[in-house]
């Protein structure tokens, strides 16, 4: 049953690819800027039998229809062309260096939203409109309404300028990289047992983990609430409590699961803004991961650099709502029956 | 050994509200025997299912037990601590809800439901208490007890759900079970089975039971003894037989002439006039008095005692006024 639903799942994904990919060709060809241009920058004299040459080369010389056919018959075999601007280097190999360092980033930032809210959220429904509650409030408002990168330099000068406790700019220290095996700094330097090489790494992920958790921590912690204050004045709460369970199971137990359950599509939806954001904080904090990589590309109209990290983003959108959807079942056996 | 399996006295439960102090519960008195059913009568909001979760200590804020005792075999439950309650909930005193729709966790099977229970009062835990399980379910009349432990809530009809509720509500075997509105919301067939699965249940176990219901139909045919409630406080209480025969007070004569009498279409069904009062703000007198067709000036300036009008009967009505009786009450006496 699970592997039907997974696989249907998938197979929307196909059309979904396409239309994104579609849409971002033509926005990326229609944007003003010549990728060529860029390429040869100030290299000086150069003349237009070898500005035609290059353009030929790409395949730029051809019209759109023929380009975008040519892009998604390469892309399904899983050839993504010719980055412009990495000295030729092919757009697999330069996404590849860069994924890791996002899902690292990303990966970080979502337990640290999940661990800050889920149980701020379970503590502020206790008792509502208590001490916690009110500064959890006050705290979730900064959070949501702080824009990322107003945080994140702030967060710079705080901790990284004036109290220097946290870098504030790259992945890890550069002489203590670990041996690569999941290209994750932090897990690689567990398994190679490098410590200083592993909190290296981690208070290199602190600050721009911190600027893009917060927003969904925030969004995360009020509906966790909210949804917890709605399940604890429900009757099976009451029985459990009749039932002469301890507090402790009543809350996290009875209560919690239910009021998890429509926090997972907001968590869903919240991680895809998390992804997003990795462009902003990624630039800010000159993190080279997947955001900073399509921030550059999209400056130097490297067509096909661009069309694969979005696409990568869509098709992680895609995962994550799948991802909610199956633990939405998971936790509700109500929908499971659909 | 002697004495009620359950005492309340002079409980007074109140909810501060925004608007002001609520008063739900004031001045009740209840004695329940071993292996006796008392019904709690009344209309929605006059304190009925308060009383019910004052004496299992679950008021919860901004509600607050205020005063009174409550007694379990002689031991007072507003004196224990927290884990010593946890103890007597479920395990000595059992409660099932209105509506087990609501009242079962949609998330969790029938099984893990009912051996919580048992693993934490220490009666059963692994295997053991899912073969337990199933003779509970068994008991309650659930035909292939064994496959409906896997079931979740939403899988089972509504009579099978309130069977499950109750099974988990007697696994432990209490002493005294307290049915809040037990077959409100099933149907009339349905009614009758769970009415009879708890008298069955009393009949086997002993189990002395506390029937909150608004359904005289059902008071008359299971309870023995009942206590009609008015805007917090109990109007009249008498062995069921007189209550149906002969009621006493004028707030009971109207609930019973509420309800229609089959094969006498010649007596009228009438409602009582007026509404129930605002518990925030009470009149000062006899809390039916500004609905009471019998009430005199008296019955607005101070409110009567529980007069007892012979044998084990008491009545809230001056009509009642034994001749030697003092002038007026305390409130809430």
């Amino acid at each position: 049953m699970w592997g039907r639903f997974a696989g249907h799942r998938l197979l929307q994904l196909i059309p979904v690819l396409i239309g994104v990919s579609f849409i971002v060709f033509l926005t990326m060809h229609l944007t003003p800027g010549d990728p060529i241009e860029h390429m040869l920058g100030q290299a000086g004299r150069i003349t237009q039998a070898q500005i035609d040459e290059l353009r030929s080369h790409y395949g730029l010389d051809r019209p759109f229809h023929i380009q975008y056919g040519l892009f998604l018959r390469n892309a399904a075999v899983g050839d993504f062309g010719t980055s412009y601007s990495h000295q030729g280097r092919s757009v697999s190999e330069v996404v590849a260096e860069r994924l890791p360092a996002t899902l690292e980033l990303t990966l970080f930032a979502f337990v640290l939203a999940i661990a800050l809210a889920i149980p701020a959220g379970v503590f502020a429904s206790l008792r509502p409109q208590g001490p916690f509650d009110r500064t959890a409030t006050v705290a979730a408002l900064l959070g949501i309404s702080m824009p990322g990168f107003w945080l994140g330099i702030m967060l710079m000068i705080v901790f990284g300028l004036r109290l220097h406790w946290l870098p504030i700019s790259g992945r890890v220290n550069l002489a203590l990289i670990p041996q690569y095996v999941t290209g994750l700094h932090t897990f690689d330097a567990l398994l190679a047992g490098q410590w200083a090489a592993f909190w290296s790494a981690l208070k290199h992920l602190m600050l721009p983990g911190l600027a893009m958790a917060a927003p969904m921590a925030a969004m995360v912690m009020r509906m966790v609430r909210s949804s917890m204050i709605g399940v604890l004045a429900q009757d099976y709460v009451q029985f459990a409590r009749a039932k002469g369970l301890p507090e402790t199971a009543v809350i996290g137990k009875h209560a919690l699961r239910n009021a998890l359950i429509p926090t997972v599509n907001i968590v869903a939806l919240q991680t895809g803004l998390l992804l997003s954001g990795n462009m902003i904080i990624e630039t800010v904090f000159q993190y080279p991961g997947l955001g900073k990589l399509a921030v550059d590309a999209i400056a130097a109209a490297d067509y096909p650099l661009v069309q694969a990290v979005v696409l990568i983003y869509a098709t992680s959108y895609v995962l994550l709502n799948l991802g909610a959807d199956v633990l939405h079942a998971a936790l509700d056996p109500r929908v499971r029956l659909a | 050994m002697k004495g009620p399996l359950l005492q309340v006295q002079d409980l007074h439960t109140r909810f501060e509200t925004y608007r002001g102090t609520l008063r739900a519960v004031e001045g009740v008195s209840l004695r329940v025997a071993r292996g006796e059913i008392v019904a709690l009568v009344g209309e929605s909001g006059c304190g009925k299912s308060v009383t019910a979760l004052s004496i299992m200590r679950l008021i919860r804020a901004p509600g607050k037990i205020t005063g009174g005792r409550v007694f379990l075999d002689g031991e007072d439950l507003l004196a224990k601590s927290e884990a010593e309650m946890r103890d007597i909930r479920g395990g000595r005193i059992a409660m099932v809800f209105q509506d087990p729709l609501s009242t079962l966790n949609p998330t969790f099977t029938v099984e893990s439901q009912i051996t919580e229970t048992l693993r934490v009062h220490g009666v059963a835990s692994g295997a053991e208490a899912r073969s337990r399980a199933v003779e509970l379910l068994e008991a309650m009349g659930i035909p292939a007890a064994k496959d409906r432990l896997r079931s979740y809530p939403h899988e089972l009809s509504g009579g099978m759900r309130q069977r499950v509720m109750i099974a988990i509500a007697v696994s432990c075997q209490p002493e005294l079970l307290i049915a809040d509105e037990p077959t409100t919301g099933l149907d009339v067939t349905l009614q009758a089975q769970i009415m009879d699965l708890l008298a069955s249940i009393k009949q086997e176990r002993g189990l002395a039971t506390v029937l909150i219901t608004h359904d005289l139909g059902v008071v008359a045919q299971f309870a023995e003894r009942a206590a009609v409630m008015y805007a917090g406080q109990i109007v009249e209480e008498c062995p069921v037989s007189q209550l149906m025969a002969e009621p006493l007070h004028p707030y009971t004569r109207g609930l019973l002439r509420c309800v229609p009498r089959l094969g006498r279409p010649d007596v009228p069904i009438s409602p009582i006039d007026g509404v129930v009062p605002d518990l925030v703000n009470l009149p000062d007198g006899c809390r039916f008095a500004p609905r009471c067709p019998a009430a005199m000036e008296r019955c607005g300036q101070a409110i009567p005692r529980l007069y007892p009008v012979g044998g084990e009967r008491t009545v809230r009505c001056y009509l009642h006024e034994p001749p030697d009786a003092p002038a007026t009450a305390r409130e809430g006496d």
